[in-house]
This record gives structure tokens, sequence and C-alpha cells, in this order.
């Protein structure tokens, strides 16, 4: 606990730093070691990394869920994007309500907070479902209204927490198609966790790979696309030639 | 019950969006096809019912002998002496409304303190511990063994009663409760934690509606569970308002077998009542976006 400085006051709107992020948990594991490094506004990074190499919990300390055993983080927490793996929609809640919990839980007006609801479900393709329960809704969809809360903020930075891990093949790639262009209509600072190195490849515009626990940067990948991105660019040598690499960086990583 | 797919929320897929809405073709109900799907809901059990009645006349008619046929009256005959006899039947009536106040003051008593109760257990880890073995012993004490006692205590009348019915309708409602007050998803309470909410905040808008499904099926038991509080009670208390197990108790002891059939039949019917009662309230109040557990 010695040298935490999680300032949240004072940094830079829009960037979110590490510095030297050591993360040992009390039961002795050590999840994260030394990570460093920044998302600047305007720049999408993704991490790559297998399965428990403490890639959730970086993000946990960059939200303040977590507070990091050493190094310090740099981040306005003010309006702060997360989305976690699951939707975590409230059930009794319809989806125009759910969209309105962050701004209703900062005790935004209750106008304020319909206009902002009604433009964010109206950004993720949910127009005419404001009424309905997330029971009556597919994993595709409840994500989409988890990031249209999200959105309400009119996030700076968003986090991004291995969100379409559970959605099927085709819902993740138009969930794909449908953030990046919100990244690049919105231009928050985006860092974005996941297993999928397509996934990775096609949004991102820096893709940094994570060694096993415990969990350091070890790769680092430009990527090189133009905003906006067509679906085809998933069939371009050079995606694949991307994609590639960065699997045996992550081979090398295990 | 409602007919398959009453409740489902159909979704046509906007254009544009994948089509990942869960939309299964709405069922449309042809004629005979509902025909045959009341016959299945209503069939089953109607044809168990004659059954029974059929063993019933059997043993009253022939397995026991004239001189011991008072052991188990024919059906036509409890309805004629219990249900048809005007004045039988207005004693009944008149113990079924005693007792079904004293159930219905007791479960008011025991839902307030049992959400009480479960409520400052799931906000204080020290109150839970001290409480809960107390709320288990609770449970465990035969109500037949304390109900002298209670009768010493608070005399032979309606409070006796009432306190019996607390005693055996409290558990049911605090365990519910506090289990749902404590099974709140992890992630939503991070939700709330990352917004800084406040714990009024935090009970009000995440742990008391997430807890309503486990309160609702907490209050079904324990309301079934008031009632046989209330008759239990009644049955051994002289005193006050005669109630339906006072009835019970009078027809057992005189031999009057049609009227004590009767009495029983009619404080199943009120268990039943009440139960279906907090059903319907249940899908009321969170049918529409609680997982019903029933397949839909």
């Amino acid at each position: 606990m010695s040298s935490v400085v999680s300032t949240s006051a004072g940094s830079v709107t829009g960037t979110l730093s590490f510095q030297g992020i050591g993360m040992t948990f009390p039961d002795g594991t050590e999840a994260l070691r030394d990570v460093s490094f920044d998302v600047a506004p305007g720049e999408f990074i993704t991490i790559v990394g297998p399965s428990g190499c403490g890639k959730s919990t970086l993000l946990k300390i960059a939200s303040g869920l977590l507070d990091a055993t050493s190094g310090a983080v740099q981040v306005n927490r003010e309006r702060l994007g997360y989305v976690f793996q699951d939707a975590t929609l409230l059930p009794w809640r319809t989806i125009r309500q759910n969209v309105e919990l962050f701004a209703e839980l900062n005790g935004v007006a209750k106008a304020d907070r319909s206009t902002l609801a009604a433009e964010a479900i109206e950004l993720v393709g949910l127009r005419g479902f404001e009424e309905h329960y997330p029971k009556a809704l597919s994993g595709g969809m409840r994500m989409r209204a988890s990031l249209a809360r999200s959105l309400t903020l009119e996030p700076p930075v968003f986090l991004f927490d291995e969100p379409f891990g559970a959605v099927d093949e085709i819902t993740r790639e138009h969930l794909n198609d449908e953030t990046q262009r919100l990244f690049k209509r919105k231009g928050f600072a985006g860092l974005f966790i996941t297993h999928s190195i397509s996934e990775a490849v096609f949004m991102s515009t820096k893709v940094l790979v994570m060694s096993n626990r415990p969990g350091r940067i070890v790769d680092s990948f430009d990527i090189p696309f133009d905003f906006p991105r067509k679906p085809d660019l998933r069939f371009d040598p050079e995606f694949a030639r991307l994609s590639g690499e960065i699997s045996l960086a992550l081979r090398g990583a295990h | 019950m409602t007919a398959v797919g009453d409740d489902r929320i159909t979704t046509e897929p906007l254009a544009g969006s994948e089509g990942d809405i869960r939309s299964e073709p709405a069922p449309v109900p042809r004629p005979s096809d509902r025909g045959r799907r009341g016959f299945e809901a209503i069939g089953p059990p109607v044809i168990l019912g004659a059954l029974i009645l059929g063993v019933w006349y059997f043993i009253s008619y022939v397995v026991l002998r004239e001189d011991r046929r008072f052991l188990l009256r024919a059906p036509h005959e409890v309805v004629n002496e219990g249900f048809l006899n005007g004045e039988n039947f207005a004693e009944l009536l008149g113990g079924l409304w005693s007792s079904t106040k004293v159930a219905f003051v007791g479960l008011v008593i025991a839902i307030i303190i049992g959400l009480v109760l479960a409520t400052l257990m799931s906000q204080a880890k020290f109150i839970e511990r001290a409480v809960f073995p107390y709320a288990v012993t609770l449970q465990a004490i035969p109500v037949l063994a304390i109900v002298p006692l209670i009768g010493f205590w608070f005399g032979f009348g309606f409070t006796a009663r009432v306190i019996v019915c607390v005693i055996i309708s409290l558990f049911p409602i605090i365990v519910n409760t506090l289990f749902g007050l404590q099974s709140v998803d992890k992630g939503m309470h991070d939700l709330f934690t990352l917004h800084h909410a406040s714990r009024w905040t935090r009970l009000r808008k995440l742990t008391f509606p997430n807890a309503l499904p486990a309160v609702f099926a907490g209050l079904r038991i324990s309301a079934g569970l008031s009632v046989i509080g209330a008759i239990v009670g009644d049955f051994f208390f002289g005193q006050g308002e005669s109630g339906i197990g006072q009835l019970i108790s009078k027809y057992a002891g005189r031999l009057m077998g049609e009227q004590l059939l009767a009495a029983i039949i009619l404080s199943s019917a009120l268990g039943v009542i009440v139960f279906q009662f907090f059903g319907w309230l249940q899908n009321r109040v969170i049918g529409k976006w609680a997982d019903s557990g029933k397949p839909t």
C-alpha cells in the first residue's frame, strides 16, 4: 500500500495513464507487475492476453474498484465509461430506466436524464425497445443497453472488460463494427480487454500483448488502418498478417 | 393458470439490427388447440378428483359397516350437513372468519418483523450473527409445546392466537428476505460503487428490488403457515371468539363427522386461497421482469 498515488483530480481530461502498476492480492497472488502505458484521446488500445493474466484487474484498478499495491494511475474518474463482461442490467428496470441509471445516481435532473438516455439508446440501435425488460432481450441487445448506459456519461475515457465474450461470432462482429463507429464519433480514449485477436485488430489503434501471470506488457503492435473501418477489412491481407504476428506474440507470452 | 406464451414479449427485429433478438414466433392459438390445452390443464385433476370421490364412497358404503359409518361420512352427506344446512354453515363461516382475522393479523405482524429483522441483518454482519441462531431456534420449537406457555402469558384469546401465528410464520420471511438481500450480483454492486451511491440509495435502488422475488417466495410459505398457526392456536385456546380450530375440536368430540369434514375442507380452502392470492400478487408486482421459474 506504500506508493499508491491514484490521482483523479488534476489530470488531463481524456487520458488514462498507468505508471509502474503492480498488484499482489492478499493471498499472495501476484496479478500484475510493472505495467506502464498511456491511453490518449483518439486512441483505442486493446490488451490481449491469456485467461487469468490480470487484464480485468488492470481495469478495476483504473476505475478505482481496486487499489494497486504499487505504482500510480492517472485518470479522471468523474465520467468514466466502463462495461463489464456481463451486461449487469437491473432486471426490474426497463431498458430506458437502466440506461438512465448512472445519470440518476449522479443526480442529473429527470428531464435531462431522459434526453441523455434517448440519445444513447438511439446510438446503440435500441430504439423501440425502451420499455422492454432485460429478460425479453438477447445477450447482444443487453450488451448494447450496457454500452448505452455508459454513453450517457459522455465518457472521455471508456473501459471495456471483455464485453462481447459471451455473444455469438456474428453478433460480436456487429458489435465490433458499432463500437469502432462510436469510438470514431465520440473520440474517447478507449481501453479494451479481449482474448479475440481479430476483435482486437479490427477496433484498435494499438494492441498490447500481456503475459501470463504476473501480467506484464510484453509486446505492442500499432494498427494503422483508417477509421471508419469496413467489415470486409477482416479479409484484408494486412489484417491477416497483423493477426498472425499478434498470435505468435501471444504464444510466446504463455 | 395462464396459457403458454401469454406473458411472453415477442419482438420484431428492427431493420439494421443483427436480428439477435430472442424472437420466438408468436404462438397463435387455434380454437381446437385451445380446447385441447384446456383439457390438458383441468382434465387430470378432475379425473383424479373423481377417483378420490369414488374411493371415498367405496369406504363409506362398502368397507365401513353401518354402525361405524360415522368414521367417514359419504361426500354428499358432508355437503348436505356441513354446507347446505344453513345453521351449520353459518357456524362454520363464523369460525372461518374469526380464524382468517387471526391469520391475517399474525401474518402482517410477521411480515413487518421479518422484513425489518432481515434488513438489519443484511446491513450489519454482527446483527446477523446475533439474531440468526435465535431465529433458527424459534423455528425449531414445536408449536404445540409452547402453545400452553403462550396461553399462560397472554391469556387464551385473540392476542395469544396471533402470537402463535407470528411464531410459526416468521422464519420463512426472515430467511428468504435475507437471502434475497444478500444475493445481489457483484457486478451490480460495482456499478453503484463506481457512482458513489450512498448506503440508502443502494438499499432502495438495488438491494430491495433484488430481494423481491425471494421475499415473495417467503410470503407464500408464511401465508400458508399463518393459516395453520391460526387454526392450531384456536384449537387449544378455549376462550375468545371461537375459530375453525375450536369447531374442529367440538365436532371431533361429539363425533359430528359431516361437520368435521366440512370444517377441514374449509380450512384447507382458506389455505389454498391465501396461497393463490400471494401468487397473484407476486405476478402483479414482479411478474413483468422476474424470471418466473415456471417454463414459459
